[in-house]
């Protein structure tokens, strides 16, 4: 075992154990604590424990990467992902809070009367949410894969098996106190390897600031023009102005990911957990208080990489015959990632040296080709190994990339967790004590939703081993069904004191219909590959629209259908209109109850 | 049905939450995405300043507004009386 294999296995190996003994120490013995840690989180504690719950695999170790190539249009998730709180504070988290049940099916049970909205909302919640678990799944296999240089199914079993201990056990409570831990190892796992890079790029220590600094090299040229320069010089789109797609899809893509981050029920939930309705505002502030820490870093994160990784292929001028790497000379991180499978070099012209260009610009590919390359050599660079990669790309020191390994995870198992509460929760909670078996005795509760948690890890450790996608492309289209189904519903219940039943049911249907057409249309039902239909239709056929951004348009027909239903459907009854003028006023929210 | 009072600090916080947004969807769909282009032919330090919106500058927005509309609600919780303990 090397050095760095031994450094990795302690840190995280002393990571895990914190945060089992935090589980431990904070074991729920009431439903109120498992569900919502007994209401009594501060706000700041509150809001880092969201932040982690929040940050997924997704946002550790994919989005940088996904910057990194998409440029300018990686905006989508660094806007997206973080606009989703502004909605959340003023829109959702204070009414929901001064309601004050447990589940986010409650509150859509209560507000549209009777269990039919109830079910069709757990539906949602469950499709959005393994939807998501899948992601993380991926995203735990994929740093194990490399760094415990174990296979992905055995790190894959070792996440579940972590998860199960600390997420059954210690409930929202346990949860809670462990994300806080979480959040500290990511944020300095994130922070620190950034810092570095931008101290040895542009002399600043703060990547924010060094982003839009000039080089170190002392050229005096600014760090982003250097980008756009060598990417361009390789066949490339200009960096700081690549658009995913079109403005049109990036619009729709972004508002879908805000939508869908308010209507994601794991992240709702985190609000019932404060003692008072000002605590849910300020709380939702202080999460992206401690988010945005992470995501200003993440654009200089990938920008940096790219850099990196272009220089450490093209050593010198482009189209000498000295000008790139030669591939007997490669770096040791190369290798590592090229075990994995994720890294990939053909030796397409026979000279020895990798060529790494954009052969798809026909332009540039002519050019190329006069000079001997036959086609980009880097035949498969994959995204997710950006961040994780970035430390040793950069020759940073081993406890350095240690230190990545430990928040990587750290980030995908808190978010496991706090998805799998949400699961267990409105399976034991809203299906069982809500409908079907209403006398069930706290401690019964409390049983079945330990065992209705234990069977969502082993279904989500299913799909993580046969997973679809990207980890934030399968994570964008979680976004897009609690954007089209739940956020609509719970909106238009606290603004609409119209919306009824019939209106409210319809709209979900409608909008996660939609979505789900589009999305499986696209990708194949269940992701299925062979399972697509209507492929004479093409791709992004509605607007040029990608199915992960699809969500917005469902969010649109579910407030549609859901209003003109209501409107030729019945007023609710007095008692619920009543109840939407309580939630709108702070006062008299007490602790909340079972029921 | 509601009385006079709670009407008007609904209406408050209506108009409020309008303002906030007005300004989230400047800074992020306008400033960011909309009106890139000619934003970009500014700089902000090294940063197109269409660029920094949409990777930086939006960010920053958001958490003000987050506790601005904090801030004010609170205010207006005790305006109308209908604050907590």
């Amino acid at each position: 075992m090397d050095n760095l294999q031994l450094l990795t296995y302690i840190v995280v190996g002393a990571t895990f154990a914190l945060y089992i003994g935090i589980a431990i120490w904070a074991r729920a013995g009431t439903t109120g604590e498992f569900y919502v840690a007994g209401k009594g989180v501060h706000p700041v504690a509150n809001g880092m424990a969201t932040a982690a719950d929040w940050m997924s695999a997704a946002s550790f170790i994919s989005m940088a990467g996904l910057i990194a190539f998409f440029g300018y249009g990686g905006a989508v998730f660094l806007m997206g992902w973080t606009g989703g709180y502004v909605l959340l504070a003023m829109l959702l988290a204070p009414y929901l809070r001064k309601f004050g049940k447990f589940t986010v099916p409650e509150f859509i049970g209560e507000r549209y009367y009777g269990n039919s909205a109830r079910i069709v909302a757990v539906l949602c919640l469950i499709i959005a949410s393994i939807t998501y678990v899948i992601g993380q799944m991926k995203g735990i296999g994929v740093a194990f894969s490399r760094f415990l240089e174990t296979s992905y199914e055995v790190g894959l079993y070792a996440g579940m098996g972590i998860v199960f201990i600390y997420a059954v056990l210690g409930g929202m409570k346990g949860i809670t106190y462990t994300q806080i831990a979480q959040y500290v190892v990511l944020i300095f796992a994130y922070t620190i390897p950034a810092i570095f890079i931008s101290l040895n790029l542009t002399g600043q220590a703060f990547p924010q600031i060094g982003l839009g600094s000039a080089m170190a090299d002392g050229s005096g040229q600014m760090m982003l023009d250097k980008l756009d320069q060598v990417v361009t010089d390789l066949g490339f789109h200009e960096y700081t102005t690549q658009a995913r797609l079109s403005g049109l899809n990036m619009f729709v893509y972004t508002m879908s990911l805000m939508i869908g981050t308010a209507g994601l029920p794991h992240v709702i939930i985190r609000f019932f957990t404060v003692p008072r309705v000002r605590d849910a505002r300020t709380s939702a502030g202080w999460a992206l208080v401690f988010i945005a820490l992470l995501y200003t870093t993440a654009p200089a994160v990938g920008a940096m990489a790219r850099l990196n990784l272009m220089n450490t292929i093209q050593t010198g001028e482009v189209g000498a015959a000295e000008g790139n790497l030669v591939y007997a000379e490669r770096p040791q991180w190369f290798k590592n990632w090229e075990t994995t499978g994720l890294l990939k070099f053909e030796d397409k012209n026979g000279d020895g040296r990798i060529q790494y260009y954009n052969d798809k610009n026909p332009e540039f590919a002519a050019k190329a080709e006069a000079w001997g390359w036959q086609g980009n050599e880097m035949v498969k660079v994959d995204r997710d190994i950006m961040v994780l990669a970035n430390p040793e790309i950069a020759n940073l020191p081993n406890w350095v990339i240690a230190i990545v390994v430990a928040g990587g995870l750290a980030a995908a198992l808190s978010t496991a967790a706090g998805l799998l509460l949400a699961i267990a929760s409105s399976i034991s909670h809203d299906l069982l004590k809500g409908i079907f078996m209403p006398n069930i005795s706290e401690r019964s509760e409390l049983m079945a939703s330990r065992i209705a948690m234990a069977g969502a890890i082993f279904v989500a450790g299913y799909l993580g081993l046969n997973p679809p996608g990207f980890a934030a492309g399968t994570v964008a289209l979680a976004f897009g069904l609690a954007a089209s189904s739940i956020f609509p519903a719970l909106m238009m219940g606290i603004f609409n004191k119209r919306m009824n039943k019939a209106g409210a049911i319809a709209g979900m249907l409608a909008g996660i219909g939609v979505t789900l057409f589009y999305v499986f249309q696209h990708k194949g039902i269940f992701f299925i590959k062979d399972w697509t239909y209507l492929e004479s239709w093409g791709q992004n056929w509605f607007l040029g629209i990608e199915p992960n951004a699809f969500g917005a348009i469902g969010a649109v027909v579910n407030f549609v259908v859901a209003y003109l239903v209501s409107k030729i459907t019945a007023p609710p009854p007095e008692h619920i209109q009543h109840l939407v003028e309580h939630v709108r006023v702070p006062r008299g929210a007490g602790t909340a109850t079972g029921h | 049905m509601l009385n006079e009072s709670a009407q008007a600090y609904w209406r408050a916080n209506l108009r409020l939450v309008a303002f906030c947004l007005a300004i989230w969807f400047l800074v992020s769909y306008v400033f960011g995405i909309l009106m890139v282009e000619q934003l970009n032919t500014f700089q902000l330090g090294g940063y197109k300043l269409g660029f920094w919106f949409a990777q930086q500058g939006s960010i920053y927005t958001f958490v003000i507004l987050i506790f601005f509309y904090a801030w004010r609600m609170s205010v207006l919780d005790r305006k109308y009386d209908v604050h907590e303990d």
